[in-house]
């Protein structure tokens, strides 16, 4: 009988480490935050890029989605998606808010003057602090929330044609 | 007099007990995050620059008043489970805390079994 036990034992445990390993090799070991939506964005105080006030809560609650795109004009990856931004701000129910992320003014300047300008609100984060409250780790990264704040969806990296249709649908529902 | 200089060194070194046990040492901190664009380092041995944008931020909490947890809580929050090494005791991870204490007792219970067996042989 306790032959039989132990026996059982070391085959459920053997299973178990089978079972374990078997599911943890199957999974993509790149892990990213696209999983984190339905949260809810609070205590947002970026700086304004060329004026001096605070963009707040509030500016997002005036609008029915909004995109949040945080870019810098030395990561390569903003340019690819330039275009796809530009094409976003002619949406109606869409405002889009740009972060320059740890960036050259004069450079960030630079760069809207030749790609043009696809934000409606130009919001600057120097030190990167504020990424953290978005959830940020790398960029090109875009955040697409609604009129309570709430995360519909989380871009990481640039935004493709697929992620354009994607926004189109949402924000074209209303 | 000497009685009251005595009281008061007395006070003096629990007063700094004290303050050494509730500052929170930011270090500690960095070494239970990971570093979510690096390969197997934390936020303490990284350098990239999503480390040390944690680090600021880790740093500012703690300035702020914060305690550990409420920075990990924080954390949790905008990343996931994932940025924290130390899994918190949650439904999920429910196993995970408990297959070690699991493995433990039943590793004993084969032992005394074994040993029973052969103190009757």
């Amino acid at each position: 009988m306790q032959k039989k036990i132990i026996k059982s034992f070391i085959l459920l445990f053997i299973i178990f480490i089978i079972g374990v390993f078997f599911i943890s090799l199957n999974k993509n070991s790149i892990y990213d935050t696209k999983g984190l939506v339905g949260q809810k964005i609070t205590n947002v105080q970026l700086d304004h890029f060329s004026k001096n006030k605070m963009i707040t809560e509030k500016n997002f609650k005036e609008n029915e989605f909004t995109l949040i795109n945080f870019w810098a004009s030395w990561c390569a990856p903003c340019r690819d998606e330039h275009p796809i931004l530009l094409k976003l701000n002619k949406e109606k129910n869409l405002k889009m808010l740009g972060v320059n992320f740890k960036d050259n003014k004069k450079n960030a300047k630079n760069f809207l003057i030749e790609l043009g300008n696809p934000y409606d609100v130009l919001a600057v984060d120097n030190q990167g602090k504020q990424s953290i409250n978005f959830g940020i780790y790398g960029i090109p990264e875009s955040i697409l929330i609604n009129k309570d704040l709430i995360i519909i969806k989380k871009f990481i990296g640039p935004i493709f044609e697929s992620d354009y249709e994607y926004i189109k649908s949402i924000v074209r529902k209303k | 007099m000497k009685l009251k200089i005595i009281i008061y060194l007395i006070l003096l070194n629990f007063n700094i007990v004290n303050a050494e046990t509730n500052s929170i040492d930011s270090n500690n901190i960095f070494k239970n995050l990971r570093c979510l664009i690096c390969q197997g380092q934390s936020v303490a041995d990284s350098n990239s620059e999503f480390a040390q944008t944690i680090k600021l931020v880790v740093k500012d909490q703690i300035k702020n008043g914060k305690s550990e947890s409420e920075i990990y809580d924080f954390l949790v929050e905008k990343y996931g489970e994932w940025i924290v090494y130390k899994p918190p005791f949650n439904k999920v991870n429910l196993l995970l805390w408990l297959l070690p204490y699991l493995a433990f007792v039943s590793g004993g219970v084969i032992i005394f079994l074994l040993f029973k067996k052969r103190f009757n042989n």
